[in-house]
């Protein structure tokens, strides 16, 4: 019994992987995009950016989530549910990511930039060898935070009817009649995805970290 | 003597902040393998000046020339030219994430687009001639402050450049490491590499300089040998500041 349980919603856990792996590399492209475009884009850009973040941070996403899915899936294009979700995550995930990485950038300084562009680097070079890689490695831990948001999100996408993991237990507590053990195995699955990510994430900070101590 | 044209000229030079003039009319010739020291008061604009020579930061009006050529002409790619001036800053800006090997190679593979090795090759013989080939794998964070400010000239070395900036190179640095970074650059001058230095260090100006230039509130007060200068200075402002200047930096040198 519980063993099927499991399974029933472990299915679920497929999509919900998903959603995410197509919400959480949109967001960091156009987080990343964003940031740029605030830290170098020049006063009238950087506003557009900063509004951007603002307007997007400022809704819950669960209604903005249900707007970008109806531009989505039928005004502009005719998105699946699951793209449709997806992409909304991915976009919604952007704002956050952007301050982040913005964070991360000006945490990196300007002097950074003015080093590089003394030994003649354009501002492009500048950016992609000298800031960018200490920038990222700033944006790890944070960013290891909002990729457990958005894993937890992805499961919003679970009002669009999208066959995930929250979705899947929610259908099961109906007809078993056992909330406990559908949303239990729910809670359960999403707790080990959480934690294999941020395990990971911490790996990779832990592997890139710059030695600080002289030797 | 000297070679025409300057290697690096600047012509009646403006610099302003807003309201605020930090240099009018500021003209100078600098001559291949001359080493030229520019001491002034803090605010005065010498770290403006040397922003403005390798057009890290554009000035108000005025020409600068680079072997002849015009380097403020709307025309020039900056960063061509920014790749022959080297520039040395005061708190020596190394890349973080990069060992001192990495920090003088970058500019060689991306910048000069050299292969992987010969970078390599050439890289290691600039930690060399700084003393510091035995370092080549340490990061910034694990070389004291010298041994960085060493790094940060073989990093700008590293690209050929025609002329060195060089700003306060010491200004930073405990005193027990200032000598380490002045030896350098005395070592430097020896073997006629173009020097522009804005420093405090007296003893290096008057052993080293070819030149020196005063510098106060955004004007050249005074300059010539050192022997002009220190000996027989011709300005009362000049004179006051060597005064107050040695008063100040004179007891930790013998100390
Ligand atoms: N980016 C800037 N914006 C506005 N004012 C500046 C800037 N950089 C320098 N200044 C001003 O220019 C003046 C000269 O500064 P600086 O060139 O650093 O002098 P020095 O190197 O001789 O100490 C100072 O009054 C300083 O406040
Ligand atoms: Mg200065």
């Amino acid at each position: 019994m519980v063993i099927q349980f499991f399974t029933y919603i472990l299915q679920g856990t497929s999509v919900t992987l998903a959603v995410t792996l197509v919400a959480l590399p949109l967001g960091l492209i156009l987080g990343l995009a964003f940031a740029l475009l605030y830290n170098y884009g020049g006063l009238w850009v950087s506003r557009l950016a900063a509004v951007y973040s603002l307007a997007m941070r400022g809704v819950p996403p669960v209604a903005l989530l249900f707007v970008l899915y109806f531009l989505l899936s039928g005004r502009l294009v005719n998105l699946s549910p699951f793209w449709a979700g997806s992409i909304s995550l991915g976009i919604i995930s952007s704002a956050y990511q952007m301050e982040i990485l913005r964070g991360a950038l000006q945490a990196v300084g300007e002097s950074q930039m003015i080093a590089a562009r003394a030994i003649g680097m354009s501002r492009f070079q500048a950016i992609r060898y000298i800031i960018l890689p200490q920038a990222i490695r700033l944006a790890i831990p944070p960013w290891s935070n909002e990729a457990s948001i958005v894993l937890k999100d992805s499961s919003l996408v679970y009002a669009l009817g999208v066959p995930e993991i929250l979705r899947r237990a929610q259908q099961l507590s109906a007809t078993t009649q056992q909330p406990f053990l559908a949303f239990g195995a729910a809670a359960l699955i999403y707790f080990i995805l959480v934690f294999l990510a941020n395990r990971g994430l911490d790996l990779l900070a832990e592997k890139t970290k710059l030695p600080n101590a002289a030797a | 003597m000297r070679e025409f044209p300057p290697i690096l000229q600047a012509k009646n030079l403006t610099k302003t902040y807003g309201e605020n003039v930090i240099f009018k009319n500021i003209s100078l010739d600098v001559y291949k393998g001359e080493t030229i020291v520019i001491i002034g008061p803090s605010g005065t604009g010498k770290s403006t000046l040397l922003r403005c020579l390798n057009l890290l930061t554009p000035v108000d009006s005025g020409q600068i020339f680079l072997e002849g050529e015009e380097i403020t002409a709307p025309s020039v790619n900056q960063d061509q030219v920014r790749q022959k001036i080297g520039m040395v800053f005061q708190n020596f800006l190394l890349f973080n994430h990069l060992t001192a090997l990495g920090n003088v190679m970058v500019g060689l593979t991306k910048v000069k687009k050299m292969p992987h090795n010969q970078a390599k090759e050439k890289a290691l013989q600039e930690l060399e001639r700084v003393g510091l080939a035995d370092r080549a794998h340490h990061y910034p964070a694990q070389l004291s402050g010298g041994q960085q400010q060493r790094v940060a000239i073989a990093r700008a070395l590293a690209m050929d450049p025609l002329v060195m900036l060089f700003d306060e190179p010491t200004s930073a640095l405990d005193p027990e490491l200032i000598g380490e970074v002045l030896g350098v650059m005395e070592q430097l001058a020896h073997e006629h590499m173009t020097m522009l230095v804005v420093t405090h260090e007296m003893g290096f100006a008057r052993e080293v300089a070819d030149r020196i230039i005063f510098m106060e509130k955004g004007r050249i007060v005074e300059e010539g040998t050192p022997e002009d200068l220190f000996e027989r200075p011709q300005q009362a402002r000049t004179r006051e500041f060597l005064g107050r200047i040695s008063e100040l930096y004179g007891k930790r040198e013998k100390g």
